[in-house]
């Protein structure tokens, strides 16, 4: 199988999605002339031409509004943010325009559109360029969020939300751009949805998504040198979640623990918890344990945002404390 | 306050502990963090430390008993403090307690009623002491869930979670002790047929360890398809630059062993389908090689592990393997210094073997078997010579690794060993 970034995967998606359907178009901050900004158009715009890839300006809320304008006609909008950091202006236009527009209309008006891009902290970007959005955005009903942490499920993944009738919160990340994984070389999609058992295990269950898989999967690494077999289980969507297949993990290892990039309260981790309360009342031997940032504006300084940041060791701490090992 | 000791979960995966060895008598003073006793996990020998102070009132559990992880072994309390409630509760002294009459004074024959009869002890007149302090016990829904559907009584279990919290280990425990109790084994031990005569056969109880090794071996020679590949490796070369080493002093003294470990290291580093672990629905390809080296200790062999044996230099080898032996054989090892190998080599040439077989430890997917080192003669340029040559058999789990991967490794291999230069370099 082909080894391939994750970028480079991503740009397979698209161009593969507007070579099979002319109505899907990208439009964003520098996707076209300068090839993106993190070159997931690459070559887009000379394969496709300016009426489908389109430049704009430093406009999002503008941007967003005329893409679900044009998903209100017919058409299958991708619309780039340059990260989600950048899209807070745009809320208004996803949150009221392009959730709201199928129930609002009676059902007259779906809203095919993909609106991606990188999400949450890179590195030493500070605190408003470092913000992970996913739980805002899952908590809106109309909207559907998927976030993948590797090349495979970024592509077949993006190519489902495309192919998707609503709309469809892409979540990518500036530090999984150049990360390698194998990517088939035919037509694949992946359900949305459905999450993945990553690895199996039967001592506990860790539960991730988006850049904070590889967490938990190095994290997993880490445990099985003390002979403990986690279970990694890829949320890959986070609206709707795949409970089904977390609940059949935590039968089986009795306990659970949720890494996720943003902050704690309200967060991604405590939806996933609630489920496995609800799910696996009976079948828990521990509570379940969070993994996520620290309760702060992520700091600028190198140190203090390492301390900020989830990670594997801390991962393998909520794992040994839920194993009653600590 | 009186402390409960009880058997820990002293790695990860222990189930059950041997106690080897009393350090402290009944009436000894202990503190806080003194040890208590030696006990014999899975794979090593740890030490069980007291968790509160007082005195060692009573132990419970003698030199030699195997019990499972949370069973009562000893109570530490204040000198003249009643310790009757606690003992009287330990599994230990249950079958002679006031659950009697409950139980039909013939032993059950039947295997049914052996299971079903068990019922948790009497309650005793005051109410349990259990550390939540009166009302109900503090357990996780799993606890509670696995006590109803076997029958035990939450109130008369000691909790080992934090704050007393009764956790399915905890109930593990109890239902085991419980069984171990059933009056059948004695019925069991009266039908023995055979009338033997002392000194005729000994019986060996299974050390921990050797559990350990039968179940990881049948595991291995079941399912593995293991094919094997032998080669006779010229050490002309080898012996000269060992020859050179010690000449530059002690501290670079190493043995054969030492330089092939790191050849076999260096060959893995590039070969990582062969430095693999066979998971079931996927190959797990490792990228640093954690080397394993089987050491023969008393009562059956550990593989301790050489870290990033491939990035370290020989005398490094040398120094960790000889200091990894001496502490594998004093069973001093600790969990992590023998778990996570991607690769074994095991060495049976001091005991003068040419070659053999040997058996794959999964999930890696193959081992590495060193004979003697010999001077042999050998056919050069179409003569006879004498050359100091080793022989090397590679089990291969062929699930993971064909035969041409194989053999592909195995021409790295020589071309390390026979110009070990390269692993220097």
């Amino acid at each position: 199988m082909a080894i391939v970034t994750y970028r480079d995967a991503l740009n397979q998606a698209l161009r593969e999605e507007m070579q099979r359907d002319d109505r899907v178009f990208l439009m964003g901050e520098e996707v076209g002339v300068y090839q993106g900004a993190y070159k997931v158009s690459k070559g887009l715009l000379q394969e496709f031409g300016e009426m489908r890839v389109v430049d704009t300006p430093i406009t999002e809320l503008g941007f967003a509004g005329v893409g679900v304008g044009a998903a209100m006609v017919g058409l299958r909008p991708v619309i780039e943010f340059m990260t989600w950091n950048f899209a807070l202006l745009a809320l208004d236009q996803v949150v009221n325009s392009a959730a709201k527009m199928l129930s609002m209309s009676g059902g007259q008006f779906n809203i095919p559109i993909v609106f991606r891009g990188p999400n949450g902290a890179a590195l030493q970007l500070s605190a408003q360029h470092s913000q992970a959005w996913e739980s805002w955005l899952a908590h809106i009903p109309g909207l559907k969020v998927v976030a993948p942490g590797t090349p495979y499920d970024a592509k077949g993944l993006l190519k489902t939300a495309i192919r998707d009738d609503n709309p469809v919160m892409f979540l990518e990340g500036e530090m999984l751009y150049n990360i390698k994984g194998e990517v088939p070389e035919g037509e694949y999609t992946i359900p949305l949805g459905k999450a993945q058992v990553k690895r199996e295990g039967d001592h506990v269950t860790i539960i991730s998504y988006g850049k904070m898989i590889n967490v938990a999967q190095q994290a997993a690494d880490l445990l099985a040198k003390d002979g403990i077999r986690a279970e990694v289980i890829d949320l890959l969507t986070l609206r709707p979640i795949d409970s089904e297949t977390i609940a059949a993990s935590v039968r089986k290892t009795n306990r659970a623990v949720v890494v996720e990039e943003g902050w704690e309260i309200c967060g991604i981790g405590a939806q996933v918890v609630d489920y496995v309360q609800r799910d696996c009342f009976d079948d828990l031997d521990a509570p379940v344990l969070r993994v996520h940032q620290a309760d702060v504006p992520m700091p600028y300084a190198k140190n203090l945002e390492r301390a900020a940041k989830p990670d594997a060791l801390k991962t393998v701490a909520a794992v040994r404390q839920v194993l009653y090992l600590e | 306050m009186a402390t409960k000791v009880t058997m820990e979960a002293l790695s990860p995966t222990m189930e059950e502990g041997r106690l080897v060895k009393w350090l402290k008598n009944e009436g000894d003073a202990v503190a806080k963090g003194d040890v208590l006793a030696e006990v014999e996990t899975d794979k090593a020998v740890m030490e069980l430390v007291a968790r509160g102070a007082g005195v060692l009132r009573a132990r419970l559990a003698a030199e030699g008993d195997t019990r499972p992880v949370g069973e009562l072994l000893a109570v530490i309390a204040e000198k003249d403090e009643n310790i009757d409630a606690i003992v009287k509760k330990a599994p230990a002294a249950a079958p002679a307690g006031p659950a009697a009459p409950a139980v039909p004074a013939v032993p059950a024959s039947s295997p049914s009623s052996a299971s079903s009869t068990v019922v948790p002890p009497a309650p005793v007149s005051t109410p349990p002491s259990h550390p939540n302090g009166g009302g109900r016990a503090r357990s996780s829904p799993l606890a509670r869930r696995l006590a109803s559907a076997r029958g035990l009584d939450l109130g008369t279990l000691q909790g080992s979670g934090p704050g007393g919290r009764i956790i399915r280990r905890d109930i593990e425990a109890a239902a085991s002790t419980e069984l171990s109790g059933a009056p059948t084994p004695a019925a069991a031990r009266a039908a023995a047929p055979v009338v033997r005569a002392a000194g005729d056969s000994e019986d060996v109880p299974l050390t921990q360890i050797r559990k350990t090794i039968a179940r990881r071996l049948a595991e291995s020679n079941g399912p593995i398809p293991t094919f094997f590949l032998t080669a006779d490796f010229d050490l002309t070369s080898v012996r000269e630059l060992r020859a050179r080493m010690i000449a530059m002093g002690d501290e670079f003294k190493v043995s054969y062993n030492d330089i092939l470990l790191k050849a076999i290291a260096t060959a893995l580093s590039q070969h990582p389908e062969v430095n693999a672990h066979w998971l079931g629905d996927s190959i797990r390809r490792h990228y640093r090689v954690h080397l394993g080296m089987a050491v023969a200790v008393e009562d059956g062999l550990i593989t301790p592990i050489i870290a990033d044996a491939d990035t370290k230099r020989i005398s490094e080898i040398a120094r960790e393997s000889r200091e990894l032996a001496k502490r594998a054989r004093e069973r001093k090892l600790t969990p992590e210094e023998y778990t996570g190998a991607t690769c074994t080599v095991s060495n049976l040439g001091m005991f003068g073997i040419d070659e053999f077989t040997a058996i794959i430890n999964p999930p890696e997917v193959a081992i590495f078997a060193v004979g003697a080192v010999a001077d042999v003669p050998v056919v050069v340029d179409g003569a006879l010579a004498v050359r100091t040559r080793v022989r090397i058999t590679m089990s291969c789990d062929h699930r993971a690794v064909d035969g041409a991967t194989g053999a592909r490794f195995m021409q790295t291999l020589r071309r390390l060993i026979e110009n070990p230069l390269m692993l220097v370099f």
